[in-house]
């Protein structure tokens, strides 16, 4: 490719791609991941959970409640940081693995691709393999063709569809939803995010498609720079398949092994097969391209190619710039790697650990600032302050409170609390007072703690937040 | 179309000026044409759905309504902020759930509201609003007025009227008249000082004995009858709104604001020569009950 040509690419009209589909040991890897993946999405809000309150949905994003559900982990928004740090641990892992073993992310994980090969698959069971939906598409209209397009996009459709309702049914009680949502009863945002994502899955995994690698796709962009000569990337061995006098048809002659080597080409047998596959529509024998998303589906291909033919497989593979350029194995351990990796595990143990030590309450105390202090009519100063408690748990909690650093002859006051239970998810604001004699402190103000303790839960330490007791200059 | 441009230079649009002065067609990418045709589309739509056009002294109203109660009538006007904000203050679930509360409040006793955290969270937020719309221009927000004098502070436990929540419902819903002749017109200047000095050793402060004593006798006899309202003992009285002297309060006397001995005689001296007059107005007629038992809560709560 020069150029010129690429510059052209930006304005021209699209080329379709009708790649054909292919068994082999990555296509079979890669229909594992997507049934895992599909299983996971489409079947995690049915999932029931049994919990002392909020939903009894295992997983479930409690917007109005203002509380994710994650099985027995309650994310509040308090938590907040933790999805910086799940953020941060995406990204690492991204890094690593594109180091390691370039766009397997792409090519396997990636929702376009999951979501694509699903539209790829409808489209074949619809319109048939490669040939015929050439043949379709250049057919003039007519009752069959209408039938099968229209067929086809009408599953599209409903694959999307399905895909935005579900994705809905992560922020609500699953089944009630549903039933809302088809009585007409949902909330409205539930049918704008369904009808959102339905329009967008249809458009980008039917009609988009290997666009959206080559052209929205950010990563596609900046993945280059996590390459070196030892990341795995999909290849064509281009001194074995092309020999010294190029690729060759098999034709009459070229048949064997040695007819090829001595007529001096190599083992690629332009079959095409290689490009056919490719659901970006490229040609891996011109080298690797910005629009390979590493699928290994020209790998599957190519090798059963060469199952047929008794020769040994890998003329298309998985291998690495140093392999290619020098023979030499690809190193695993690289500084990069090992950095990435070490990064990787500290952000997943100081997450693992936030997670594990999440507070099981929360308390607030701010002192009243208008007005700061009272003198009292026996002479005492009195602070009042806003106390906020937030039970975490799911338990309800009886909590007493005291104040630690006040001197002798202080007096914490909760007016008619003594004790006070908090429901689960409660959240409930109290007025406190502090009196104490002002002779009884030397600076102006004083530090003290106020601290709470769970009457009914051994298990939970006493919190301790802090305050200030002010008192006047006189 | 495109593709026929492939590999070929850009095409010109035909047209030559000077001679050889051409043009290049480099039309958009078809996507880009189309997402701005959605935008004309979705132009169109604003236009006709929401009020647009001004038309000389009125404008275009949409075809949007809106639906309020005002003065027991239901209106029905064309789509605007304003009248959405008022149908979300009748209708909105925000507002449904403060009414309900409201309720809940309005049947409780103040013992109740008081017990109950969540009530009681409720009437702290909700009436710190009421107070500082009506209350704390005079009372100071949080009931700590700026500066002594005119207005007792709500926060302390010293209540002129009473401090049950009887006395301060009474007091928010009537109002109170805060009288104390000025006695710089019967007294001499010499008996002001002495009454003052036993009005301050009342509440301990240090003061001249002597004059104490002399003035004791004014505060007691006929002649200052300062006892009628502030009690022998000089504990006051609520059902006159008389201060309680003993104390280390000061609603109107700035004493512990005095550098000195000098400055607190004075600042006493100052109230008896020229008495009080204070006034606070009755809000019955302003609030409503479950907004007056809202305020005593609160009130009730500042004070010890
Ligand atoms: S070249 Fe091969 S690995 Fe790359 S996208 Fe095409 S089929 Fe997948
Ligand atoms: S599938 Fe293999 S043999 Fe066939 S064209 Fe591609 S590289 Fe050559």
């Amino acid at each position: 490719m020069n150029d010129s040509d690429n510059q052209s690419d930006l304005y021209a009209a699209r080329t379709h791609i009708y790649p054909r589909s292919v068994s082999g040991r990555f296509r079979r890897l890669k229909w594992g991941v997507l049934a895992l993946a599909y299983g996971v999405y489409f079947l995690l809000p049915w999932l029931h959970w049994e919990r002392e309150a909020g939903g009894d949905q295992a997983v479930l994003f409690d917007l109005v409640g203002r509380k994710f559900y994650l099985f027995d982990l309650v994310v509040h928004p308090q938590d907040i940081f933790w999805l910086a740090g799940l953020l941060m641990i995406a990204a690492y892992l991204l890094f690593f693995v594109t180091g390691l073993a370039g766009r397997v992310f792409c090519g396997y994980f990636c929702f376009q691709t999951l979501w694509t090969d699903v539209y790829i698959l409808i489209e074949r069971l619809v319109q048939g393999e490669r040939p015929a939906r050439i043949r379709l598409a250049k057919a003039p209209w007519g009752p069959a063709k209408i039938v099968k397009l229209g067929l086809t996009h009408l599953l599209w459709l409903l694959v999307a569809f399905m895909t935005g309702l579900t994705f809905v049914l992560y922020w609500g009680n699953a089944p009630e939803l549903v039933q809302q949502f088809f009585t007409g009863q949902a909330p409205f945002a539930a049918y704008a995010t369904t009808l959102f994502l339905t329009t967008t899955t249809y458009v980008m995994a039917g009609i988009a498609r290997e666009q959206v690698c080559t052209y929205m796709c950010p990563y596609a962009r900046f993945q280059a720079v996590m390459f070196d000569k030892d990341t795995l990337i999909v290849s064509y061995d281009a001194q074995r398949g092309e020999g010294d006098k190029g690729r060759s048809k098999l034709g009459k002659t070229l048949k064997t092994k040695e007819a090829r080597t001595e007529a001096g080409v190599g083992d690629c047998i332009d079959c095409g097969y290689c490009v056919q596959v490719c659901p970006t529509g490229i040609d891996i024998r011109n080298g690797l391209q910005i629009q390979c998303i590493s699928c290994a589906l020209c790998v599957d291909a190519c090798d059963t190619i060469m199952d047929s033919m008794g020769w040994e497989r890998g003329l298309v593979g998985y291998t690495s710039q140093r392999k290619e350029d020098t023979g030499v194995q690809a190193r695993w351990l690289r500084p990069k790697v090992i950095g990435y990796a070490a990064v990787l595990v500290v952000a997943i143990g100081l997450l693992g650990w936030s997670v594990s030590h999440q507070v099981p309450f929360d308390m607030t105390v701010a002192q009243e600032r208008q007005p700061i202090y009272v003198r009292l009519s026996d002479g005492r100063i009195q602070n009042s302050y806003e106390v906020k408690l937030n039970n975490k748990t799911n338990k309800t909690l009886t909590l007493r409170f005291r104040a630690e650093g006040l001197p002798e002859g202080a007096d914490l006051d909760f007016g008619q609390f003594t004790e006070i239970s908090l429901r689960p998810e409660q959240r409930l604001r109290l007025a406190a007072k502090v009196r104490a004699m002002p002779k009884e402190f030397d600076g102006h103000s004083h530090p003290f703690y106020l601290i709470v303790e769970p009457q009914n839960a051994p298990e939970l330490q006493p919190f301790k937040a802090q305050s200030v007791f002010y008192v006047p200059e006189k | 179309m495109a593709d026929q441009n492939q590999g070929k230079a850009v095409q010109t649009t035909g047209h030559a000026w000077d001679g050889d002065l051409q043009e290049f067609n480099n039309p958009l990418p078809r996507w880009w044409l189309w997402t701005f045709y959605a935008t004309v589309v979705f132009a169109v739509i604003y236009w006709i759905w929401y009020p647009a056009w001004p038309i000389a002294s009125s404008f275009t109203k949409g075809i949007g309504s809106v639906t309020y109660q005002a003065n027991g009538e239901e209106v029905t006007t064309h789509w605007n902020t304003r009248a959405e904000l008022i149908e979300e203050m009748q209708t909105g679930s925000e507002t449904l759930k403060q009414q309900e509360y409201m309720k809940k409040v309005a049947a409780a006793s103040y013992a109740q509201i008081e017990s109950d955290p969540e009530m009681s969270g409720f009437m702290r937020s909700t009436a710190k609003v009421l107070f500082a719309d009506n209350c704390a221009a005079c009372h100071g927000i949080g009931g700590a007025p700026l500066k002594l004098g005119l207005y007792p502070n709500l926060g302390d436990d010293a209540w002129l009227w009473g401090g049950s929540t009887e006395q301060i419902e009474q007091t928010i819903r009537a109002g109170r008249n805060g009288f104390m002749p000025a006695f710089g017109e019967v007294l001499s200047d010499e008996q002001v000082e002495q009454v003052a000095s036993y009005v301050l050793s009342l509440s301990g402060s240090s003061a001249d004995m002597a004059k104490a004593e002399a003035g004791k006798a004014i505060f007691q006899g006929k002649e200052g009858g300062c006892y009628y309202c502030h009690t022998e003992s000089g504990k006051g009285m609520h059902s006159q709104g008389a201060a309680n002297l003993t104390d280390q309060i000061w609603t109107v006397a700035d004493v512990p604001g005095a550098v000195d001995d000098a400055g607190k005689l004075e600042a006493v001296k100052k109230v008896i020569r020229g008495g009080i007059q204070r006034q606070m107005p009755a809000w019955s007629g302003r609030l409503d009950d479950t907004e007056i038992k809202l305020l005593t809560a609160y009130v009730n709560s500042l004070g010890g």
